[in-house]
């Protein structure tokens, strides 16, 4: 269990963090969202004892970081952004010497090859360190953090950098290993987030502005009723017949895609789900639909969302800039 | 503190600077022995010791400059300072692997000794006083050469850095001499590391003398734990 109250690092003036709060239960997958810059890896450093906060405290375990150091670290397997390796040890060499700093006391070998079977580290074992891709390098420094079967894995955007096979496996084997730890995992990727964690704190600019169950804010940041169509015809007809669906809010045509083919951006009123209604219309009148999906909202959104409440506030101006650019001048 | 030192005496045989700094060590006392004695036939073992003396100020920062600088740009201070271990058994372990190196090479200085009871009658008083001398210092200069590392990213920095002060430490007793304040120069020449060791060089233990040099080491490793305890307070 990992508890922060009122947690605050300063810099000078500036506030990297600035007075957060949450808990992550045992048992529980917590993610850290947030843009460059936010706040998420020193919040990690001080959890993990690397870096002191300026006030508030943090518990591991119900053990204050700051009272008992070392008792609190040994709760903690820690995977900072860098993977922590000394290049000029094998892989062996470089978790001996993790099993020993940790003063672990599980049966060495057996835990040593569980871990590497886990991670998937078998192959190079006996090679250099600095001789691996970057990807083994994570799953490296993955291991580190695992020796020693500790209660709290805090994990400082553990997928980056790697493939996108790669990334799905270390996914699937947080998941796992949220099953009987409590992870802490930090990402700018909002999707990453939605797919491994229960939890979701958001951060920007050092404060948290949300924190929910990851399906709640799902659904509150889930944009549904926003559409991005491609439709073969004739532009005009075609936003006439748009506009005219029940609950669609707002039309406007988009850049043309191809001979015929323009891009169309619907809105309807929000929580109202119109493909089905729009796909009967346009198929009565035999207008090919080429692509529909729900515009996403990029983190940038999110946050414009979260911090404002204002859903249009950000994607407006994003499309005034896209009709400048496009000259497309359609009114909405 | 064991895995620290265990993990810390393995880079240095794995990499060259091990190696190279015992090599050079034997080979640059070595020199000495022959300069100083065997090419003029006399028994002068003291200048042996004390041209090593003037080595080790630039020997030593190439074998300390690497053990926290390194580190601290690779990043892998995350690792230890993160893991359930106390600053001063992270100092400590680093401290003795360097030093360990660092009696590798110096440890043949004895068997120079040896060579000369072959011919002469040696005073061994005087070559154990020159040697625990010697041992001392270098116990002086792997802390100071720690410290600077642990304050920089480069290990250039650290290894000229640790020269530095290794050059000043030596000086005191000059220093001193010109400074006209007697006060002053008194408690500037009471930390001058050259006359203490003159004192073994001429045979005598001086209990005095190890404990002085030991708490200028114990200085340096307080310092290098302060930096580390500062840099999370920072």
């Amino acid at each position: 269990m990992i508890e922060v109250r009122n947690l605050t690092k300063s810099y000078g003036p500036k506030k990297a963090v600035n007075d957060i709060s949450f808990k992550a239960e045992d048992g529980q997958v917590l993610g850290f969202l947030g843009p460059n810059g936010a706040g998420k890896s020193t919040t990690m450093n001080i959890l993990t004892g690397y870096i002191s906060s300026t006030s508030g405290q943090a518990f591991i375990n119900g053990v204050d970081i700051l009272e008992d150091p070392i008792k609190a670290k040994s709760f903690i397997g820690y995977l900072p952004e860098q993977p922590p390796l000394y290049y000029d040890m094998t892989v062996n060499e470089y978790l001996d010497f993790v099993y020993s700093l940790k003063k672990c006391k599980l049966p060495k070998k057996s835990h040593l090859n569980e871990i590497c079977s886990i991670v998937k580290l078998d192959d190079v074992r006996k090679r250099l360190i600095k001789n691996l891709s970057k990807g083994y390098k994570q799953r490296v420094g993955f291991a580190q953090a695992l020796v020693g079967n500790p209660k709290v894995l805090i994990l400082d955007e553990p997928t980056v950098g790697l493939d996108p096979k790669q990334i799905i496996e270390i996914r699937t084997l947080i998941k796992r290993l949220g099953k009987n730890h409590t992870v802490i995992l930090s990402s700018h990727i909002l999707p990453e987030v939605q797919a491994v964690c229960d939890r979701i704190v958001v951060i920007n600019k050092g404060r948290i502005v949300a924190n929910d169950n990851a399906d709640t804010l799902a659904r509150n940041l889930s944009n549904d009723h926003k559409l991005i169509m491609h439709i073969e015809g004739s532009s005009d007809e075609i936003k006439k017949l748009l506009s005219s669906v029940t609950d669609v809010e707002r039309v406007f045509v988009g850049r043309q895609i191809d001979e015929r083919v323009w891009e169309y951006h619907v809105e309807a009123k929000e929580g109202v789900d119109v493909r089905r209604d729009i796909f009967k219309k346009l198929a009565a009148r035999n207008y090919p639909v080429l692509m529909m999906k729900s515009n996403e909202l990029s983190l940038e959104e999110v946050f414009l969302k979260l911090t404002t409440g204002d859903e249009y506030g950000g994607a407006e101006k994003i499309e005034d800039t896209y009709d400048m650019l496009t000259k497309g001048g359609e009114e909405k | 503190m064991i895995a620290i030192m265990k993990r810390e005496l393995s880079a240095y045989f794995r990499s060259p600077v091990g190696y190279v700094f015992i090599a050079v060590t034997f080979l640059c006392s070595g020199f000495f022995f022959w300069l100083f004695t065997l090419s003029v036939g006399g028994t002068d073992i003291s200048s042996v010791f004390l041209g090593m003396f003037f080595a080790y100020m630039i020997f030593v920062p190439v074998l300390t400059m690497r053990l926290l600088a390194d580190e601290n740009k690779q990043k892998t201070d995350q690792l230890l300072l993160t893991s359930p271990i106390s600053l001063i058994g992270l100092v400590a372990g680093k401290f003795l692997s360097a030093y360990i190196v660092f009696i590798l090479g110096d440890i043949v200085m004895l068997s120079y000794g040896v060579v000369l009871s072959f011919f002469v009658t040696v005073n061994w008083a005087l070559i154990l006083g020159n040697f625990v001398a010697l041992a001392l210092i270098g116990a002086v200069f792997v802390s100071a050469g720690m410290f600077v590392s642990s304050l920089t990213e480069s290990q250039m920095v650290a290894a000229i850095g640790s020269i530095a002060i290794n050059v000043a430490l030596f000086l005191m007793n000059v220093i001193a001499s010109v400074i006209p304040v007697t006060f002053i120069s008194d408690i500037i020449r009471s930390i001058s590391i050259y006359d203490s060791y003159s004192e073994f060089t001429t045979g005598i233990f001086s209990l005095t003398g190890v404990v002085f040099f030991l708490s200028i080491a114990a200085v340096f490793l307080f310092f290098t734990v302060r930096v580390l305890e500062r840099r999370r307070w920072a």
